[in-house]
């Protein structure tokens, strides 16, 4: 069954002369991982939100696991898709442990399954929970926030994961060390994952299908080394050929 | 010199002590009922607006006009309407402990980061999940900072009071101001300095209480 299917999605924001997200329809399978890359204004962000309704579409319909949104009640849909942003969106008064139990607590979890849970999923994303359960957001790195903020989206084991420019705020290091877990726990979980970015190596690295946005049409929807062996369109074309001389520019100076 | 200030001073302790005990009692009495209905005022008025940005800007300038007012000039301007003692002081130290609570509550209760609030609604918590459990618990540092503010010039005002008959550490200092004694004007400017400072210590106290995460 196909995870999330969009046919004919349009979006225009209000007091806008244009398409934020234009006519967009595909597929994607369960399990699939698939990266979303544009720059800013492309649409993809706005893409991402329709599936969790924070904005809801001006035409077109998205039906997740065959079952169209548009009559779902938007916190019951909310509550089953898993949700990361850049800035982590930690909420700051609450301890770690509070702020990963968020959606249990929503759901009224039991507080042993709450805190068990607490407990596997720090350990999934490399967080020791004797360490961190009690501290607050505050006093952990941006790397660790944005671990938290995963875990927190992994809680209740949904079976879409929507994931903004989740590493976008974090050094090259550490985020090439999340970039592995993220893919490690997709194989574990076999979610279904949107992972918006605008590093065209971060996309191409994680997604076994990229999906490339510009102006809020999709220019490709494809595996990485179909575009890159065969780009297509004119945008594909400069964004792969950005990222070789990007390469070629590291191999120079090396050399 | 020093000997005879402490000797004055000790005699007054001697046989005035039941007197400046409830004197310093219904100081603190007088502040800590304006304080209740302040808070009560000033919270309550800011959850009613909260999410209504007309009636925020409306009762923000109300407020801050009201607060321009000197207490004394409220205090005698309410003689001819309330009388004299507790009720119209009462009213006085109200007024002026209103808007920094009102205004704290108001800036507080938008002080929650557009990405936090963003997570909440995408994780799934309801308008009034976010309310409750982001942003209200967000607002109460400053909430706090406005309580103290308002405590303290209660405490520092309630000395006004006295001038109309509703008692507490004030009469000493006008007592002492009538009738050129400095060691009652000492005492009373000294036990009302030290019950502002203890009341922004236990303000302060209820802060680490209540705003853990700082």
């Amino acid at each position: 069954m196909n995870a999330i299917t969009f046919t004919n999605v349009s979006k225009q924001f209000p007091k806008t002369n244009y398409k934020a997200v234009k006519s967009v329809s595909f597929e994607i399978e369960e399990g699939e991982l698939v990266t979303i890359l544009g720059s800013s204004g492309c649409g993809k962000t706005t893409l991402l939100k329709m599936v969790n309704r924070l904005y809801d579409p001006d035409e077109g319909d998205i039906v997740l696991f065959g079952e169209n949104i548009r009559d779902v009640d938007p916190v019951v849909v909310r509550r089953r898709i898993g949700y990361v942003i850049q800035q982590s969106g930690l909420f700051p008064h609450m301890t770690i442990e509070d702020n990963i139990s968020t959606v249990p607590k929503l759901l009224k979890w039991d507080r042993k399954k709450q805190q068990e849970r607490c407990r596997n999923l720090m350990e999934l994303v490399g967080l020791d929970y004797e360490k961190f359960h009690k501290r607050y957001p505050h006093e952990l790195s941006g790397g660790q926030q944005q671990r938290v903020g995963l875990a927190r989206a992994l809680a209740v084991n949904p079976k879409i994961m929507l994931m903004d420019e989740p590493f976008g705020a974090i050094d090259a290091i550490n985020r090439l060390n999340l970039q592995d877990e993220l893919k490690k726990i997709h194989r574990e979980t076999n979610q279904t994952i949107l992972f918006v970015t605008h590093d065209i190596n971060e996309a191409f690295k994680l997604g076994n299908r990229v999906m490339i946005m510009n102006e809020g049409k999709i220019c490709r929807f494809d595996t990485p080394q179909n575009v890159i062996r065969q780009p297509g369109d004119a945008f594909t074309q400069s964004l792969v050929q950005s990222a070789m001389d990007q390469e070629k520019f590291w191999r120079e100076y090396r050399d | 010199m020093n000997g005879k200030w402490m000797e004055v001073i000790t005699e007054y302790f001697r046989t005035n002590k039941d007197l400046y005990l409830e004197m310093v009692s219904t100081h603190i009495k007088i502040s800590l009922i304006a304080l209740l209905i302040a808070t009560v005022i000033g919270i309550g008025g800011a959850l009613l607006v909260s999410g209504n940005e007309r009636a925020q800007k409306i009762l923000s300038a109300v407020f801050q006009t009201f607060r321009v007012v000197p207490s004394l000039a409220v205090l005698i301007l309410l003689i001819p309407i309330m009388g004299t003692g507790i009720m119209p002081a009462l009213f006085a130290l109200t007024l002026l402990a209103v808007p920094p609570i009102f205004m704290n509550t108001i800036s507080g209760l938008t002080s929650a980061s557009p990405f936090t609030i963003e997570t909440a609604v995408g994780m799934g918590m309801t308008k009034r999940g976010t309310f409750w459990k982001v942003k209200w618990p967000l607002a109460r540092p400053m909430i706090l900072a406005g309580v103290k503010t308002a405590a303290i010039e209660i405490v520092a005002s309630a000395t006004l009071a006295a001038k109309i008959g509703a008692g507490g550490l004030g009469e000493i200092i006008f007592t002492g101001l009538g009738l050129y004694r400095m060691d009652l004007i000492l005492i009373g400017a000294v036990s009302v300095a030290t019950l502002s400072l203890m009341t922004g210590l236990i303000l302060d106290g209820a802060d680490k209480l209540l705003v853990p995460w700082k």
